[in-house]
């Protein structure tokens, strides 16, 4: 391994070092509060050590590596996604009885996994960055063991995986098969001489969309996302709606681009229908909702369904409109769902629609920016969704995909209905102050209170001012 | 600068009145009362020097300003002041003063908050009315959204949560069409020309192709007739203004639906003359039938803000009437149907919220017998349901004739039917007089908020109306000298377009001819 090799790949290591370091200090004294600092700090030095180091060339290690712009911006955003998990992780778990400590080095491998999966170019990596990230989210899910749900949805989430997993290891063998190679540049180096995918390498794809579409949850492999969802406590719920998908998001992007299927119109056919079932079905099914965590993983699912847009659309913009779209996305969602964590309580989390009715009146902080936060993910201007939305759309008109588009408007349409109806929940009439003891009501910890203010901050100015956040992206994803 | 003033003004007043509001209402309200005033002024002071900022200027734009605001798309804060936005955003922070005077007692829950809505709602609309960048217009139509739902939705009154969504969602969904369309444009214009820009000036100038003009405008054309709204589009409105507060009424009527129309001029015409010109003979048709429509409708509603809510749906037939109608005449009208609407309807709506905090109810039937008990109020009723019908000597009646007269040598027959619409007009009008003010009382007359007539301030709010809408329909001249240049200019600038696209289509045919021999 060369210097510059060590210097590329230092990032994984900070990360598997701190969570070794967890584990011995928890094994010397268990002490929350330390163990948070541990993971916080090494987030935060992990990512200037990123931006700092900021490979302006692009370097391989060979055979599984690839370390260019599109991968270390995405390496920056989830490890910040990741640090803002964990800063609404400490209040969280600080009022529950369960050993939290353990938590903090899942949390760490998991964002492990998905660094290794933003910069694999090769079958093996990305199969281990996917596992690791997996078999740390099955733990993650069901770490309340006290709750019911938590359980289940743990349980439902391995069970789904594993079968994922197979499926993707299924057709990795079915594309080796034909092509010879595990490595994506080898694949793609097969595929020149081609203009149809032949149909043994298409059924391997086929399979591995499969895994893939369970990771993202679309349409048609989302069955898993709500009940997951409802049952992981909320934090952690973050997590699976950001962190693992963005990495997954990014791999489908790099593995797409390289083998340009953009030619192949059985592989656009196919994505272009999950996108538009997965804008309608996630859309539809959230409207059908009464559980705020099941309306976000509703929600996620058009989401995702809306950087499908975007990544089909390909070409430069495309890229920087899907880079984009998950800066925004991230935001939100971390948001959302740490509103919903400070709201929580010992029992259960916030999830249902009275635990909002009149919020404004009685913690209008908090409310704005859930406020803040559903409206961006609604798409309305000042918000950092808003500017993602229509990067999006840009990057769809540009390459003239019409039906994408005009699918993804419709939806933003739709979507508005159950984003405003919690709003609308919340600005309801609240006279009475009394009936406070009845409502869920934990103290609200500064460290949280600051990272909202943060991440509301951060997504207003992104909807305001997006031309930082714009070259940022483009200089790394050009070069 | 002074562009950009007008909505800082109001952004900045609304959270300075939100907060101080947390510590004195009162103190709240007159900080919101001092800064749409403070527009207000601004506004007239720029009006009374109108003539020097068009000496100065070589075209009919009398102010512009411009800033970058994202390169990297070619989108920048670009405002600029014509004569038709002038008058526009003095009618705006005209109805901005009234509005925060009609809600002085109205309101009590949350005041700060409340204020904080209604000047963002007013600097959207401003927004709306002075941007030349086609990305920034799309968000000022945004951004005088949100606050109106929460207006409607919060201080509504008891189907506010329905009539909320209802507003929001037709006018969200539309404005995404409008969206795509700008969006398209920009592409269209940026793979042409090479520079990707949204700003108005440069769009103005691009070609495309007649089937993808009529495209783009059926996307531009969705947001517009749904805010103005054309009769299929219109079934958000009576909902969303009978159950808005009073000031979110005014503000509906008065300012919301003429950013349709404003829209329609400034951007369908000029943009897509010919796709419009196409469409001319349907939209006038649609205009007709919402006249005709809107009028039976408001002649059967019980409901007093419905029944003026229809009354809009009526009066805006006009405004697609005229404005497809292609001539100057119809174009004036349209402007002065803007102004004398929004005066006379937000008159009627602040009517019925004084009527609603004396009696608190709505409902004409249990009405009656007013004239004798409130005689003030009775006569600003008969003066504004005068001007709705159209009496001569009050501006609706030079609106409408203005109208019909420039779309009669449009449109003979559809003309014809748009002036029966004045006599249904006649019919409602005269029917809220019959109902509410004279006949019996139904009421007792020994309560005394029943018959309490209008007070201080509420004489303060109708009488400038009353002077404005006869001012209006005695001497409209300075309005129409106003509104000359940018309604000329505007019927130029399509004139040319169509007949350089038909040229060039000419062009075209001869040298294909000429390859045929």
């Amino acid at each position: 391994m060369s210097k510059t090799d060590f210097l590329n790949i230092v990032p994984l290591f900070i990360l598997t070092s701190s969570a070794i370091l967890i584990m011995f200090s928890i094994s010397v004294k268990r002490n929350h509060k330390m163990i948070y600092v541990i993971t916080a700090l090494s987030l935060v030095a992990d990512f200037i050590y990123i931006v700092q180091y900021n490979a302006k060339i692009k370097w391989v290690i060979e055979p599984l590596f690839v370390f260019d712009g599109f991968a270390v911006f995405n390496m920056g955003l989830i490890l910040m996604t990741a640090l803002a998990v964990t800063m609404i992780s400490f209040a969280y778990f600080e009022q529950r009885e369960e050993r939290k400590e353990e938590y903090y080095i899942l949390l760490i491998l998991a964002t492990l996994g998905a660094c290794v999966l933003v910069i694999s170019k090769h079958f093996i990596s990305l199969f281990l960055g996917l596992e690791i990230l997996s078999v740390s989210l099955y733990s993650m899910i069901a770490y309340l063991r006290r709750r019911e749900k938590s359980d289940e949805a743990g349980l439902k989430y391995l069970i789904m995986a594993a079968f994922s997993s197979a499926f993707i290891l299924f057709g990795m063998a079915l594309v080796y098969a034909q092509c010879g190679s595990l490595e994506f540049n080898g694949i793609a180096k097969y595929l020149t001489g081609y203009t149809q995918i032949p149909i043994l390498l298409l059924t391997g794809f086929g399979l591995m969309i499969v895994g893939i579409g369970f990771k993202l949850s679309l349409v048609p492999f989302h069955m898993w996302a709500a009940d997951v969802y409802e049952g992981a406590p909320a934090p952690v719920t973050a997590f699976i709606a950001t962190v693992s998908k963005g990495g997954v998001i990014v791999l489908l992007v790099r593995f797409f681009t390289l083998i340009n299927g953009y030619q192949y119109q059985s592989l656009m056919l196919i994505f272009t229908a999950i996108a538009i079932a997965s804008m309608f079905i996630g859309n539809f099914l959230a409207l059908r909702q009464r559980n705020v965590k099941r309306i976000l993983a509703y929600s996620s699912i058009s989401h995702i369904g809306y950087v499908l847009v975007a990544f089909l659309a390909g070409g430069s913009m495309g890229v920087e409109a899907v880079s984009f779209y998950l800066v925004a996305y991230f935001i939100t969602t971390v948001g959302a769902f740490g509103i919903l964590s400070t709201l929580s309580d010992h029992d259960r989390d916030a999830d249902h629609m009275e635990d909002y009715q009149g919020l404004l009146w009685k913690r209008p902080w908090t409310a704005a920016i859930l406020s803040a936060m559903l409206l961006s993910l609604a798409g309305i201007p000042l918000t950092a969704g808003f500017i993602g939305k229509f990067y999006l759309i840009a990057a769809g008109v540009n390459t003239d995909r019409w039906l994408l588009v005009s699918m993804l408007a419709l939806n933003s349409a739709i979507g508005l209905f159950y984003y405003i109806r919690i709003i609308a929940v919340m600005f309801e009439r609240h006279e009475g102050e009394e009936e406070r003891q009845d409502v869920l009501h934990p103290s609200v910890y500064i460290i949280s209170g600051v990272t909202m203010g943060m991440l509301v901050a951060l997504l207003l100015w992104v909807g305001v001012y997006p031309e930082w956040m714009m070259s940022v992206i483009r200089t790394y994803v050009h070069n | 600068m002074v562009l950009l003033l007008f909505i800082i003004i109001l952004m900045a007043g609304g959270v300075v009145a939100w907060i101080a509001s947390r510590f004195n209402e009162t103190v709240g309200k007159i900080i919101a009362l001092l800064t749409v005033s403070a527009d207000l002024a601004l506004s007239i002071m720029v009006w009374l020097n109108r003539q020097a900022y068009l000496d100065s200027s070589q075209d009919q734009w009398m102010m512009r300003f411009n800033a970058e605001w994202i390169p990297t798309f070619g989108i920048s804060v670009s405002f600029a002041l014509d004569g038709l936005s002038l008058l526009m955003i003095m009618l705006t922070f005209f109805l901005g003063v009234l509005a925060v005077l009609t809600s002085w007692k109205e309101i009590e829950y949350r005041t700060g908050f409340y204020y904080f809505n209604l000047l963002w709602v007013l600097a959207g609309i401003t927004g709306v009315f002075l941007t030349m960048d086609l990305f920034l217009f799309y968000f000022f139509w945004e951004v005088m959204l949100i606050p109106m739902y929460f207006l409607i939705g919060v201080w509504g009154h008891e189907n506010k949560t329905y009539a909320a969504y209802k507003f929001f969602i037709f006018t969200q969904a539309s404005g995404l069409l409008m969206l795509l369309a700008i969006l398209s444009l920009y592409f269209i214009h940026g793979s042409a020309n090479g520079t990707y820009t949204f700003n108005y000036f440069e769009l103005l100038n691009t070609t495309y192709s007649p089937e993808v003009g009529r495209l783009l405008m059926l996307g531009f054309l969705a947001a517009f007739v749904v805010k103005l709204p054309v009769v299929p589009f219109h079934t958000w409105l009576p909902d969303a203004h009978s159950q808005a507060p009073t000031a979110g009424s005014l503000i509906l009527a008065g300012l919301l639906l003429k950013t349709g129309a404003y829209g329609l001029l400034r951007f369908v015409v000029p943009f897509f003359p010919e796709a419009s010109l196409e469409l001319a003979p349907v939209a006038m048709l649609f205009g007709v039938i919402g006249i005709l429509y809107g009028a039976i409708l408001a002649f059967s509603q019980t409901d007093f803000k419905r029944l003026v809510a229809y009354t809009s749906v009526s009066h805006m037939g006009f405004v697609i009437l005229g404005v497809f109608a292609f001539n100057e005449l119809a174009w004036q009208g349209v402007v002065m149907q803007m102004i004398t609407h929004g005066i006379s309807t937000g008159a009627l709506f602040i009517l019925a919220g004084s009527l609603y905090e004396r009696i608190h109810t709505r409902d004409i039937t249990s009405m009656g017998g007013f004239w004798a008990r409130m005689p003030f109020m009775a006569v600003i009723a008969l003066i504004f349901s005068m001007a709705s019908l159209g009496l001569p000597g009050l501006g609706n009646f030079v609106a409408e004739f203005l109208t019909l007269l420039g779309s009669w040598s449009a449109n003979r027959t559809l003309t014809i039917f748009a002036a029966i619409g004045l006599v249904g007009a006649t019919a409602y009008s005269l029917r809220i007089m019959q109902k509410i003010y004279y006949g019996e009382a139904r009421m007792d007359p020994h309560r005394s908020s029943h018959s309490q007539d209008l007070g201080t301030r509420e004489k303060l709010i109708f009488i400038p109306m009353v002077l404005l809408i006869v001012w209006l329909g005695v001497y409209p001249q300075v309005f129409i000298d106003t509104a000359k240049r940018p309604v000329n200019d505007g019927l130029k600038l399509s004139e040319q377009k169509i007949r350089k696209s038909f040229e060039a289509r000419e062009a075209v045919l001869n040298q294909k001819g000429g390859a045929h021999e």
